[in-house]
């Protein structure tokens, strides 16, 4: 905000090109920003550095903290899970989803219609519409061990003795979420990349086309090559969601069995909330908070570079 | 993740809109063949195990409780029997629930918007110096995890009285989204046509006048679509809720919903009943906001 600080004369003809007075108009969502970001993100690294219950004054231990974590098993293993949940969020769901799209876009939408191939996306986006929670509930029913729909299904057609205790057996229980982020998050880049492939030009599927090119050339040639910059986009985002899950495992597993299936964000909100462990929450919150930070800068670099409007 | 959606989709309606199949490829509407069928077969197979949990939930939370001992969860019911539904219902007050769930979803979808509107004239139509680093700074709120914010927000609406009340709520999670309809805002008055705004100035039209009677009739599109997505998004919000609003009365449908893990472990269509009037609302704005959602798409036409 130094650059308010400009001398008369330069404000006056800042003024004739660009009605100054524009700056009040930050002010309500600047104020929001201090208040609601700015003061709380200062004050949980204050917090990360010290001794405190959430009771009492907190004790400064400067980065006992940070040392801490670094030999805690817990703390690794939540990132190891991190790790498996962009496998689930970002890497299966763009592989699915750029598929998809393009069979639902070049392939369904000429031969049977748009109706049909729009219908086909609905269904397939359906499940990102549900509160996380309803999700949630939903998946911890049908994993039920005794009465739950995969259970029952797998002993129907005499595969019985697949069935299993999905969440509640720490070999099982981390696919048993992906599987969960996995559906919901297929729709998400089957409409995005739908979104992305009208802006392809027909001309060069034609082009191909009359040289001979098969559906899957173009697709290897054209469309995954046309759609890369959503693809950067679409990985790079849900990879960010992927390191911030805290609903599913809440709902789901409570990060169970033993650590099986936690999480930096619930590993964090127990130590909030349930061990009373503010400090070592927010020491877990901060680390959380800069990796997340420097992929959206990342992330911002490269959107900043591909949209137009402000930055000239 | 559905922010991310707006943005592509944004950015996306920013390229004109192309002629969709062109003739050449319509001709191709006719051979069908073999192949094309059996693609279709192999993606309807896909759409219906995505919609397999919908599915069960319907059948269940409508099942005789003895209907599901006797056949399990994947038989139809016999009969309908809307017991578990209204004992859910009226257990856990969920009229109660989706009230405050309209409040709260309702308050920041427009409290967010109108905050988004300000910064993104000031941003994209005042060209206010500095605005890369501010739009840079505002995308922190948006990205940040909200585990490193909850902490000092729990102390803080706790010492303001604000704790375990909507208001405290709507304020934090407007300021949240704001920071994301900011960052969309701006690309789009950014490109806003210069003439109109110079007009308006020659008519002698103060910067309110302009943001009143110019910019937001013709950004009311945009706004329509940030104002959807907001209200989705806070409807389908979490962690915040499940924190700060911690007594049955002030619960949203989500955090109610979530609270339930663990418990009617026993009563299994309880459990499908309770994942069905979740999923209700879910559905009622789906069907809604649809119109709204493809106008996102559509946004470029606008402009």
């Amino acid at each position: 905000m130094t650059q308010l600080s400009i001398e008369p004369a330069a404000a006056r003809r800042v003024r004739r090109e660009r009605p100054a007075g524009y700056y009040w108009y930050i002010v309500p969502g600047a104020a929001g920003f201090i208040a609601i970001v700015l003061l709380p993100f200062a004050m949980n690294i204050w917090y990360s550095l010290t001794r405190w219950s959430g009771v009492g004054t907190p004790q400064f231990i400067g980065l006992d903290n940070y040392t801490r974590l670094f030999v805690d098993q817990t703390f690794w293993a939540s990132f190891l899970h991190s790790a498996a949940f962009i496998v689930a969020m970002a890497i299966i769901p763009t592989a699915f989803g750029v598929f998809i799209a393009a069979v639902l876009f070049d392939y369904i939408s000429p031969r049977f219609g748009t109706r049909i191939a729009s219908f086909l996306r609905a269904t397939f986006y359906l499940p990102q519409i549900l509160p996380i929670a309803v999700a949630g509930v939903l998946w911890s029913w049908m994993y039920q061990p005794q009465y739950g729909i995969i259970n029952t299904i797998l002993r129907g057609v005499g595969l019985g003795d697949l069935a299993q205790n999905w969440l509640g057996d720490s070999d099982f229980a981390i696919y048993a979420v992906m599987n969960v982020l996995i559906w919901l998050q297929i729709g998400y880049t089957v409409v995005i990349f739908m979104a992305g492939l009208s802006r392809v030009d027909p001309a060069l599927h034609e082009a191909a086309e009359l040289d001979g090119a098969g559906w899957f050339q173009r697709f290897r040639a054209i469309t995954l090559n046309q759609l890369r910059p959503e693809i950067a986009v679409v990985v790079i985002t849900t990879s960010v969601a992927a390191l911030k899950v805290f609903a599913p495992i809440f709902v789901l597993t409570g990060g169970g069995p033993g650590t099986a299936t936690i999480v930096p964000a619930y590993f964090s909100f127990t130590n909030f909330f349930t061990t009373n462990r503010v400090g070592y929450g927010a020491a877990i919150a901060t680390v959380l908070a800069v990796l997340v930070t420097v992929i959206a800068v990342v992330l911002l670099r490269y959107q900043t570079r591909n949209t137009e409007g402000f930055e000239k | 993740m559905t922010a991310d959606t707006l943005v592509r989709e944004a950015a996306s309606s920013a390229e004109p809109i192309r002629p969709a199949p062109s003739g050449r490829r319509r001709s191709a509407r006719a051979h069908r063949g073999i192949s094309g069928w059996a693609v279709l077969a192999v993606l309807l197979v896909a759409s219906l195990l995505m919609l397999f949990p919908f599915w069960v939930a319907i059948v269940n939370a409508f099942k005789p409780p003895a209907d599901y001992i006797a056949d399990g969860p994947i038989s139809i019911p016999t009969q309908l029997d809307f017991s578990a539904l209204v004992n859910f219902w009226n257990g856990v007050d969920f009229n109660q629930k989706l009230l405050n769930s309209v409040i709260v979803s309702g308050s920041v979808a427009i409290l967010a918007a109108a905050l988004s509107l300000f910064s993104a004239f000031a941003i994209g139509i005042g060209r206010i110096r500095g605005r890369v680093w501010i739009l840079a700074v505002f995308m922190v709120a948006f990205t940040i995890p909200q585990e490193a914010l909850v902490y000092p927000l729990f102390v803080l609406t706790r010492d303001l009285y604000l704790y375990d009340t909507l208001a405290g709520v709507i304020v934090i999670l407007a300021v949240l989204q704001s920071a994301f309809g900011t960052y969309m805002l701006s690309s789009v008055l950014g490109a806003f046509p210069a003439e109109v705004l110079e007009a308006a100035r020659i008519d002698g039209a103060t910067r309110f006048q302009t943001l009143r009677l110019i910019v937001f009739p013709l950004t009311r599109p945009t706004l329509a679509v940030l104002v959807t997505f907001f209200f989705i998004w806070t409807w389908n919000d979490f962690f915040l809720p499940l924190v700060l609003l911690p007594s049955a009365d002030n619960q949203t449908v989500s955090v109610a919903l979530g609270a339930l893990s663990g418990q009617y472990t026993s009563d299994p269509t309880a459990l499908a009943a309770a994942s069905l009037a979740g999923i209700l609302p879910a559905i009622v704005f789906f069907l809604i906001f649809q119109r709204t959602l493809m106008r996102g798409v559509n946004l470029g036409a606008i402009k």
